[in-house]
């Protein structure tokens, strides 16, 4: 019996250093979301949609940021979507058996976990340097080159979970591969492939890095996808760190908006899941 | 009497392509004949036509032989049952009929394979439209994502623009030649994944048979279903064969025996013996054969 309660006594220890790591983890968490919705909903107002970024000392809202931060990460996943999936598609169904889909894996997961800074630092060099100025093209081609690996690893991999006997029943009635593929395959596969572009949108909606060095940041309200334009993130960059209470409050506000856009994505994506192929 | 006499010329001709069962088919339409003396010269047997012949047919994966020299004959109008113990080729035959082996990369087949008279191994054969005409129907059933109406107009569309209201008579008749009509009539806008296993692999049937294929394949189109699901494809089965050759291989030799005219028991490979089903579960020329039916091997 000695050994049982030792191994009950230690059984009770383990457990209770698994609450412990739990309770820390969703602490820190709990703590993060705390003071940013305590400091966000405290500056949130209508103002903070209908008015510019403001000079330091005076109101203002974050209306030129917000629109900047949509139409950049509109285009980023414009141009990194249709670019993911054909390559994933390539790699799910043409390419499964060729030597081109080891490589193209092995180097899109190294892209997969590439520092956004250097994603930032090289758009800058081909685009920024060349064209001779900061453009808010070159921002959202540099968050379209973050959406790109997302995207071609949830299409592979959501394809690859297709059972191949469904493309044989397809094939069976005679339908051509590219049929098979557009009408069946990405039909199956539609909940999993949604899921990986709303979980880019979430990724780039944050990123700041890459857009230090590219779209720089605007403080009027600009749609010129050839001139320097505002962002979400590159505004709580340089608020937050300024000494002026009035351009700090609005960097906890912006904060807070993004925090809660992509909750709002992941937990759509999560729902979607639930409905994925083979269940 | 003319008439019945070319009717058995035209069965031995066609029989004598193949000497190996010459003798099976002749005696089929023979003995149907003698049980029914007094009719035959009103009702004569259905006249027995060749529909698909294999003639030497090696089947490689890789370099590993799968199929070895295989001869026999499909003939139109009736079933033919594939049995044999698993991994003798029987589903690596059938694959090679819609030449479905050509998806993936070091399969081949040699040989002939001849769907009223011409090769569909020559490498020119348009596969799409050979499939079109060689349906078939997979051991798990395999709807589309999408309505039940949808997973079977996919198919006709493709071929054919219909109006809307002959797309939806098509589908209709193609639901009540695989006897699920019945069961899905009032929500055939509901997803084909919502259906049971059984109703499934009826869709699946109904699916095929909407794009009007003269020849049907069945890969053990009942093994993951149960009996009362069974026996409505085995009903669907025998309405089939009015207007489809059908080639079915399965495991259960209750089955086989129910749906089949004709019989071909596989081995390793090899074709053991080919003939009338009757024949094949009473009297099997080969030992193997009957070892297999009594269930002394496998």
């Amino acid at each position: 019996m000695a050994i049982y309660d030792t191994r009950r006594r230690r059984s009770k220890f383990y457990i209770g250093l698994c609450y412990a790591c739990v309770a820390t983890g969703l602490g820190w968490l709990a703590l993060i979301l705390g003071t940013l919705l305590f400091e966000g909903f405290r500056g949130l107002s209508p103002a903070v949609f209908t008015q510019m970024t403001p000079p330091p000392g005076s109101e203002g809202g974050l209306k030129n940021a917000i629109v900047g931060s949509l139409i950049m990460t509109f285009l980023g996943v414009a141009i990194g979507t249709p670019l993911g999936m054909l390559a994933g598609t390539y790699m799910a169904e043409y390419g499964r058996h060729s030597k081109l889909t080891l490589v193209v894996r092995f180097i899109n997961d190294i892209l997969l976990s590439a520092p956004s800074i250097v994603i930032g630092l090289f758009i800058y060099e081909v685009m920024v340097v060349k064209m001779g100025h900061f453009s808010a093209l070159a921002g959202s081609v540099a968050l379209a080159v973050i959406v790109v690996p997302v995207v071609v690893r949830t299409t592979e991999d959501m394809l690859l979970l297709v059972p191949d006997t469904l493309r044989e029943a397809a094939r069976a009635l005679g339908l051509p591969r590219s049929i098979v593929i557009g009408k069946v395959a990405y039909r199956a596969a539609r909940a999993g492939l949604i899921t990986g572009v709303l979980l880019a949108i979430a990724r780039i909606s944050g990123e700041t890095a890459p857009l230090l060095f590219t779209s720089l940041n605007n403080q009027f309200f600009s749609t010129n996808l050839n001139a320097p334009m505002a962002s979400l993130p590159a505004v709580i960059f340089q608020f937050a760190l300024s000494p002026y209470k009035e351009w700090q409050q609005l960097a906890w506000t912006g904060a807070l908006l993004i925090t809660l856009a992509v909750l709002v994505l992941s937990v759509a994506a999560r729902m979607l899941q639930v409905g994925r192929p083979g269940k | 009497m003319t008439t019945t006499s070319n009717q058995q010329d035209d069965a031995n001709g066609h029989a004598a392509e193949n000497p190996a069962t010459a003798v099976q088919a002749t005696d089929h339409v023979q003995s149907q004949s003698a049980e029914k003396p007094i009719l035959q010269a009103v009702i004569q047997p259905a006249p027995l036509k060749q529909k698909v012949a294999v003639r030497d047919l090696n089947f490689y994966y890789g370099d590993s032989l799968a199929l070895k020299s295989i001869s026999l004959s499909l003939y139109a109008h009736k079933a033919t049952a594939f049995i044999g113990p698993s991994g003798c080729g029987k589903s690596t035959l059938l694959r090679v009929l819609n030449r479905m082996y050509d998806l993936y990369p070091n399969q081949r087949a040699e040989g002939e394979v001849i769907l009223d008279g011409v090769n569909i191994l020559r490498p020119e054969q348009d596969l799409n439209l050979l499939r079109a005409r060689v349906g078939m129907v997979f051991q798990k059933p395999t709807p589309f994502p999408m309505s039940i109406h949808d997973n079977v107009a996919f198919g006709i569309k493709l071929y054919q623009k219909l109006p809307k209201a002959e797309l939806r008579d098509r589908v209709e008749a193609a639901l009540i030649q695989a006897a699920l009509w019945g069961e899905v009539k009032d929500k055939l806008n509901a997803s084909g994944l919502s259906l049971s296993g059984g109703q499934q692999q009826r869709l699946c049937i109904a699916r095929t048979v909407a794009l009007q294929p003269e020849v049907i394949l069945l890969d053990e189109p009942c093994s993951a279903l149960d009996p009362i699901s069974t026996a409505k494809i085995e009903e669907t089965i025998d309405e089939l064969k009015e207007n489809y050759t059908i080639a079915i291989v399965t495991h259960n030799m209750q089955q086989a025996a129910r749906v089949s005219e004709y019989a071909v028991f596989m081995y390793l490979g090899e074709l053991i013996e080919f003939g009338v089903t009757a024949q094949i579960f009473t009297s099997p020329e080969k030992k193997q054969t009957q070892n297999y039916i009594t269930g002394r091997f496998g």
